[in-house]
C-alpha cells in the first residue's frame, strides 16, 4: 500500500495499529516501548497498543471503538478537499466492523460530496471469534458500495494490493469514494486474551502461513531488548496532554 | 405396641442422625465458595429456565461461550433462538432488544464492556430508560443491559471508562453495581424480573474472585432487592461508601485502620440508582464522617450525589467535610505505572479516612 502511496495521503486504522504505523515510518523502538508502556513509546507510553498515531506521516491512528475509524477516515478525506490538497484517504476496517451502521452514513455522505476517502475492508473472515458467514449477510463487502464502486483484492499478493491503491487514488481523487475489499488472513487469535483455536483449526492456519519471518526476528529481538531498558513515564505524565491548551489539572 | 418401640428407636436414631447432618451443613454453607462469573452464569441460567421470555443477545455471547466466559454453556442448553451472537453494531442490536422488550419478551443484552455501549447509548436512554413515562404507562421495557464497566487493566483510554454516573443521571432507568458473588447472583435475578430497564454494571477484574456464599444464595427463588445498600462492615468512627471493586478495597482499608484505632463503617452502594439514601444518611448520623470512593471520573460522578444527598439531610451530623476519592480527571494512562496512579489504591482510602477523622496522615 505504501508503495502506492505518499506521505500526503492519511491512513487510518483499528487498534490493529501496529504494522501500519511502521510502514508509516514508526521505528521498532517505538513499537515495543508503547506496548510496553515506556518513555520512548510513539505515545509516550500513555495510548498503548491500540493508540499508535504518527501525524508527521498522516498517520491517524490507532481506534479502539469498531468502526469508529470509518467516519474518522472520511473526516480527513473531506479535509483534504477543503484544502485542495490532491491527496486521498485510506480508512482501513475489518471484515467484522464493515457492518458497522456509521460506514454506511459516511460511504453516502462522502459518495454525495465527492470525497477522496478508500474504504479498505481487511477481510481476514473473522469478527474476533464470529466467521463472516455468520455476521454478514452478504459477505461481499466490496460489493456493499451499491452505488459506489469496488474492488476484490488478494492481500497475500503484494503487487495486487499496489497495484489496487494506485487505481483507487486515482479514481477516489475523480470520482469520490471507493470501497477495497482485501482478502487475508489472520494467523493468531484476536488478542492476547483469545488462543485463535476454539472457532477454527490448526491445519487451516498453518495452511495460509509463510515463512518470512525468520530473517527479520533478530532486528524484531534488538528492539524489544532496547524497549524493555526504556524508562516508565515520568509520574507527571498522568497529567499532561488532556488539554491542547491551557485548563490543566492541578495535583 | 411393636410400632411404638419401631418409632421410639427410630427416633433415637434420627436423633443421633440429626446433630451431625446439621453440623455437616453448617460446615459446607460456610465452605462454599463461587465466583462472581459462576454466580452470574447461574443466575442467567436458572432465570432462562425459569421464564421462557428471557434470552440473551450480544457479540460472541453463543458460539465462543462469552468473551468473559459469563454465558459459557448456555447456548448449548437453549439454543440458538435464545443465545443470539450479533454482528459488531451495538447501535443496530440494542436497538432490535428494546423493540423485543417493547413486545413483551424480556432480553438481556450484553456489552462486550461499557465502552462500546455509547454506540447504542440513544437506544437505552431514548428508547428505552423514557418509554414507560412518554407512554404513560402501556409500555414498560423489561430489559437488562450487562457487562464489564470500568478499568481493568491495560487496555487504554478508550476500553477503561465507568459509566455508573452517566446511567443513573436518567430517570426511567435502574442501575446496579454487584461486587461479590451474592450481590452478582441476587442483582442479576432480580434485574431479569424486574418491569423496567435496568443497567448492570459489573467488573472485569471480578469475574474470577471467589467468595464465600450460602445455601440460601444458591436457592433459585433468591434475590436481593433493589434500591438498597449492604453494610458490608459495621462501624463507628467514619462511614466509607464505595461500589463494585472499591468495595473490596475499602474493606481492606478498614482492616488498616482498625489497627489504628479508626472502627471504619463499609457501605456496598450495590444500587447507583435508586440510591439508598437512607441508608448512607443514617450511616452518616451515627458516625458523622464520610468517605465515597469510585474508580470513576471525579465530575458529576457518584461521590457527588452521596455529597450531596448527605449535606442535604445530615448536614448537622456532619463533623468533618466529606472526603471523595476517586479516578484522576485524565483519560486512562496505558503505561501500568501512571494507570496505578490514574484509579485510586487502598492507601488512597485509608489517607482520605485519616483526614476525615482529623488523624494525622503519614
Amino acid at each position: 500500500m505504501e508503495a502506492a502511496l505518499t506521505k500526503k495521503d492519511c491512513i487510518i486504522t483499528s487498534y490493529r495499529d501496529h504494522c501500519t504505523f511502521v510502514a508509516r515510518g514508526g521505528t521498532l523502538l517505538e513499537v515495543f516501548a508503547e506496548l510496553n508502556g515506556r518513555q520512548a513509546g510513539c505515545s509516550r507510553g500513555k495510548g498503548g497498543s491500540m493508540h499508535f498515531y504518527k501525524k508527521d506521516s498522516n498517520f491517524y491512528g490507532g481506534h479502539g471503538i469498531v468502526g469508529a475509524q470509518v467516519p474518522l477516515g472520511c473526516g480527513l478525506a473531506f479535509a483534504q478537499k477543503y484544502c485542495k490538497d490532491e491527496a486521498v484517504t485510506f480508512a482501513l476496517y475489518g471484515d467484522g466492523a464493515a457492518n458497522q451502521g456509521q460506514l454506511f452514513e459516511n460511504l453516502n455522505i462522502s459518495a454525495l460530496w465527492d470525497l477522496p476517502a478508500i474504504l479498505v475492508c481487511e477481510n481476514n473472515h473473522y469478527g474476533m471469534g464470529t466467521a463472516e458467514w455468520r455476521a454478514a449477510k452478504s459477505p461481499a463487502y466490496y460489493k456493499r458500495g451499491d452505488y459506489a464502486p469496488g474492488l476484490k483484492v488478494d492481500e497475500m499478493d503484494a503487487l495486487a494490493v499496489k497495484q489496487a491503491c494506485t487505481f483507487s487514488k486515482e479514481h477516489a481523487l475523480k470520482n469520490g469514494p471507493i470501497i477495497l475489499e482485501m482478502d487475508t488472513y489472520r494467523y493468531h487469535g484476536h488478542s492476547m486474551s483469545d488462543p485463535g483455536s476454539t472457532y477454527r483449526t490448526r491445519d487451516e492456519i498453518t495452511g495460509v502461513r509463510q515463512d518470512i519471518e525468520k530473517e527479520v526476528r533478530k532486528e524484531l529481538d534488538n528492539a524489544v531488548a532496547q524497549a524493555k531498558e526504556n524508562p516508565v513515564p515520568e509520574s507527571s505524565q498522568l497529567f499532561t496532554d488532556v488539554y491542547a491548551k491551557g485548563l490543566g489539572v492541578e495535583l | 405396641m411393636l410400632g411404638i418401640v419401631r418409632q421410639k428407636t427410630l427416633e433415637q436414631s434420627l436423633k443421633k442422625i440429626r446433630p451431625a447432618v446439621s453440623v455437616l451443613r453448617s460446615y459446607s454453607s460456610a465452605a462454599k465458595q463461587m465466583t462472581v462469573r459462576e454466580a452470574l452464569n447461574s443466575a442467567l441460567d436458572e432465570e432462562m429456565s425459569a421464564d421462557s421470555k428471557v434470552f440473551l443477545i450480544g457479540e460472541e455471547v453463543g458460539e465462543y461461550q462469552g468473551a468473559y466466559k459469563i454465558t459459557k454453556g448456555l447456548l448449548d442448553k437453549y439454543g440458538p433462538e435464545r443465545v443470539l451472537d450479533t454482528p459488531i453494531t451495538e447501535a443496530g442490536f440494542t436497538g432490535i432488544a428494546v423493540g423485543a422488550a417493547y413486545y413483551g419478551l424480556k432480553p438481556v443484552v450484553e456489552f462486550m464492556t461499557f465502552n462500546f455501549s455509547m454506540q447504542a447509548i440513544d437506544h437505552i436512554i431514548n428508547s428505552a430508560a423514557k418509554s414507560n413515562y412518554m407512554s404513560a404507562g402501556q409500555i414498560s421495557v423489561p430489559i437488562v443491559f450487562r457487562g464489564p464497566n470500568g478499568a481493568a487493566a491495560g487496555v487504554g483510554a478508550q476500553h477503561s471508562q465507568c459509566y455508573a454516573a452517566w446511567y443513573a443521571t436518567c430517570p426511567g432507568l435502574k442501575v446496579l453495581t454487584p461486587y461479590n458473588s451474592e450481590d452478582a447472583r441476587g442483582l442479576l435475578k432480580a434485574a431479569i424480573r424486574d418491569p423496567d430497564p435496568v443497567v448492570f454494571l459489573e467488573n472485569e477484574l471480578l469475574y474470577g474472585e471467589s467468595f464465600p456464599i450460602s445455601n440460601e444464595v444458591l436457592d433459585s427463588s433468591f434475590c436481593l432487592p433493589i434500591g438498597k445498600a449492604k453494610i458490608e462492615r459495621k462501624g463507628k468512627h467514619v462511614t466509607i461508601a464505595a461500589y463494585s471493586k472499591m468495595v473490596g478495597y475499602s474493606l481492606k482499608a478498614a482492616e488498616i485502620l482498625e489497627k489504628d484505632g479508626i472502627d471504619a463503617e463499609v457501605i456496598n452502594l450495590r444500587s447507583i440508582r435508586p440510591l439508598d439514601r437512607s441508608a448512607i444518611n443514617d450511616s452518616v448520623r451515627k458516625t458523622n464522617r464520610l468517605v465515597t470512593v469510585e474508580e470513576a471520573f471525579p465530575q458529576h460522578g457518584v461521590g457527588a450525589e452521596i455529597c450531596a444527598c448527605v449535606v442535604e439531610e445530615s448536614f448537622v451530623y456532619l463533623d468533618a467535610p466529606v472526603e471523595r476519592i476517586a479516578g484522576a480527571d485524565v483519560p486512562m494512562p496505558y503505561a501500568a505505572n501512571l494507570e496505578r496512579m490514574a484509579v485510586p489504591q487502598v492507601e488512597d482510602i485509608v489517607r482520605a479516612a485519616k483526614r476525615a477523622c482529623y488523624r494525622s496522615v503519614q
